[in-house]
């Protein structure tokens, strides 16, 4: 568990930030102001700088720094040995990263948009996700996967999509999907130490969308504790990635407008989940809304919803509410608004929900 | 430094490569080449040609300056493709199938998609993914070579139903040729013998990634002999030429001889001009002079060149075809950009039935929109 703080810090870049994860001890002293993605950067730079077996590989991470920029500069600093483009082929990006692990390397795969990632699928969860089971230990798989996912830029058919709880759903498998820029660093940082695989989820929406001051030098967040954004008493939002910012927007909406008080839990790791801190919000608040841009149905809202009414029934006070991407494939950007849970939506939900 | 070793194995290699240039009919100025034949068309039908390449440039140019202006989304360029794009369309009967990429504009334009329909999704409407019922085109493949097994398992089923005058046209980039399912698919095609052609437009880049470092093998052509079909290397900047490899890969698909294998691996050699997309800025991964000595063998030009020196084009026709293209184009923008999306279309078309819960998930959004008004859901996200 970690302090309090905002998702929305410094949308003006006025320099003003509030500290955002409070978990991370910088090795070194000082700050940084980064946008997400270049924290994610970051965060690759630091440890390739201190570990000569972390090694970058995926499509256009060398040269062209990855469509995104994530991994700008590495090619340069690190060179094409550790900074690898490779020909076009998930399985090939995987399965290859399996094989890098298990000879001693710490590789960082990077999947272009999590659309891309299904033809790797058999690679993560037939054999990244097992090897250690299958070995009974005597072989593991410490390699980060790294996929920007997600909607609203207005991207074409299949670069909007969020399938978080495909891989959530395989044991074995780590899943994180960060929110703001010092978390995409220090959780960045324990995935690629963490001895087993980790799934990386990049909320692309807000890689740009503001700057936080992020410790230089190198820190972990653990893969452990979900962070509680804003504290309240009355209703409690879940939510990860993007999706904590329109939650924020929703919470701050309907306490000045009705005097509504929401805690907002951020996940950030999705597997495995901080059931205490998902269970103590609860039986402070009694309610819920669960946010996530994937479909409802199998999402990984219905996870934590079963997981608060195993643990917390007596505390409940109203059912729990779902606001989610629908039951069908993501628009084209003309309809995108729609689709994705807006502030509006979330609103809404957390109005009915405190109104039963 | 190099061993011993590392000299003979180079050697060695060097005897294993067979002549792999490509096969031309026109020079980099249009001309003829000596012991080429031109193809089979007419007057009419080689000026049609040239007009759709000409309309695909200009296309092009429009698009990008479109999508500068903020009115349609990402767009995939295709300056230098057009040739190879519109000559393999000219090549298919209407019958034929056609499998295309997120590039491939022109090569669906040719094949009976209308250009307002390429516009729609660029502008966030699915229903350009619409093929009317007389069309043969799938909707663009934009999951990287996932269309190859696809356009194998039609081309199968034509044959298992004995239609084997309705050939399957498939494209993809060199890039596609890395993934699982190129190795799949035209292993597939060629245990099953399938009445399909396989277009691979080697632009030589995909994304900042160069042809080189993509495959060790010499070309993307020879892949083919390893499936037991037939590979060839075409000058895709040759439209007379990509046409007449098309047109003949397509024929031994529907009518082989004795022997021959229906399958061909077509290798059409060419060069993206521009970015990968309108996201995209080249001059991170490669010189800006590197397209030049391809610039100068442009489809454009070249077919140009040919059609005025056989006194099948003049200025005066030359430019009532620049009137129609622009013409054609405006009228295309002004009917996309008209166009609109009901949001309640989101949840169709997911099932032939809706299911119960989707129906609920759709009233739900309804009443929100009743309830909010639609401005409310565009409010910034961030
Ligand atoms: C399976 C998959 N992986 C990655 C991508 C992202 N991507 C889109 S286009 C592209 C390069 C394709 O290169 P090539 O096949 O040569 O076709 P070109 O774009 O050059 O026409 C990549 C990596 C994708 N669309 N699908
Ligand atoms: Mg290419």
């Amino acid at each position: 568990m970690s302090s309090a703080s905002s998702a929305e810090s410094d949308e003006d870049g006025s320099g003003q930030s509030t500290e955002s994860t409070g978990s991370g001890e910088s090795t070194e002293s000082g700050d940084e102001r980064l946008t997400l993605v270049e924290a994610v950067c970051d965060g690759l730079y630091t440890e390739m700088s201190a570990d000569d077996r972390v090694v970058v590989l995926g499509e256009d991470v060398g040269k062209n720094g990855g469509v995104f920029r994530a991994t700008e500069g590495l090619y340069e600093a690190f060179g094409d040995d550790r900074v690898v483009d490779t020909p076009l082929a998930e399985s090939g990006i995987v399965g290859t990263g399996i094989g890098l692990a298990l000879s001693g390397m710490r590789p960082v795969a990077e999947i272009q948009f999590m659309g891309f990632s299904y033809p790797a699928f058999d690679q993560l969860v037939s054999h990244a996700a097992r090897f250690r089971s299958r070995s009974h230990g005597a072989y593991t798989v410490p390699m980060v996967v790294r996929m920007p996912y997600g909607g609203g830029i207005r991207a074409p058919e299949h670069h909007s999509e969020s399938k978080e709880a495909f891989f959530a759903h395989e044991p074995g498998l780590k899943v994180v999907a960060p929110s703001t820029p010092s978390d995409a660093k220090g959780l960045l940082t324990a995935a690629i130490r963490d001895p087993d695989p980790v799934v990386f989820l990049e909320p692309k929406l807000i890689y740009r969308a503001f700057r936080e001051a992020v410790p230089t030098g190198s820190y972990e967040v653990p893969l452990s504790d979900a962070a509680i954004r804003r504290e309240g008493s009355d209703v409690t939002v879940y939510a990860w990635g993007a999706m904590t910012r329109p939650a924020l927007i929703a919470a701050d909406n309907v306490a000045d407008e009705y005097g509504v008080d929401v805690e907002l839990v951020d996940l950030r790791t999705l597997s495995p989940l901080d059931v205490e801190t998902i269970v103590d919000s609860f039986e402070k608040t009694g309610r819920a809304v669960i946010v996530h841009e994937g479909p409802k149905t199998g999402g990984l809202g219905a996870e934590v919803a079963a997981t608060i009414q195993e643990r917390a029934v007596l505390y409940q006070e109203a059912p729990i509410k779902r606001v989610t991407g629908f039951d069908a494939p993501v628009p084209l950007h003309s309809l995108e608004d729609f689709y994705l849970p807006q502030a509006v939506r979330i609103q809404d939900g957390i109005l009915e929900t405190v109104a039963f | 430094m190099s061993t011993q070793e590392d000299v003979d194995a180079s050697k060695a290699n060097e005897l294993a490569r067979t002549d792999d240039e490509p096969i031309r009919i026109l020079d980099a100025d249009g001309n003829v080449l000596p012991n080429a034949s031109v193809p089979d068309l007419s007057a009419e039908e080689l000026r049609s040609m040239y007009e759709d390449i000409a309309l695909a440039r200009r296309f092009d140019e429009r698009a990008i300056s479109l999508q500068r202006q903020g009115r349609i989304a990402t767009y995939a360029p295709m300056t230098g493709q057009e040739g190879a794009q519109v000559a393999t369309g000219y090549a298919l009967e209407e019958r034929d199938w056609l499998f295309p990429t997120y590039r491939e504009h022109a090569a669906k334009y040719v094949h009976g998609m209308s250009l307002e329909s390429l516009l729609k999704p660029l502008r966030g409407h699915r229903d350009g993914y619409a093929i009317p019922d007389d069309v043969n085109v799938l909707p663009e493949y934009i999951p990287i070579a996932t269309q190859l097994p696809q356009a194998v398992g039609m081309a199968w089923g034509h044959q298992l139903q004995g239609r084997v005058e309705e050939a399957v046209l498939c494209h993809f980039g060199d890039g596609a040729t890395s993934e699982g399912d190129f190795h799949e698919g035209l292993n597939f095609a060629g245990v099953f013998d399938v009445p399909a052609v396989f277009v691979c437009n080697n632009n030589q880049w995909a994304i900042s990634v160069p042809r080189e470092r993509q495959t060790a093998s010499e070309t993307l052509a020879q892949k083919a002999q390893a499936y037991g079909i037939e590979g060839v290397r075409v000058d895709g900047l040759d439209p007379l030429a990509t046409y007449e490899v098309t047109r003949a890969a397509l024929r031994k698909a529907k009518e082989p001889t004795d022997g021959e294998r229906r399958p061909t691996l077509i290798e059409a050699v060419q060069y993206r001009y521009g970015a990968h997309t309108t996201a995209d800025d080249p001059s991170v991964y490669r010189e800006d002079d590197e397209g030049d000595a391809w610039r100068e063998k442009d489809p454009l030009e070249r077919l140009r060149n040919y059609l005025y020196s056989e006194g099948i084009l003049d200025d005066e026709r030359d430019g009532e075809i620049t009137e129609r293209v622009e013409t054609k184009i405006d009228d295309a923008i002004a009917a996309a950009e008209s166009a609109e999306s009901d949001p309640d279309s989101l949840f169709e078309h997911v099932y032939d039935e809706p299911p119960a819960r989707l129906r609920e998930q759709r009233e739900e959004l309804n009443a929100l929109r009743e309830k909010y008004g639609d401005d409310a859901f565009s409010e910034v996200l961030e």
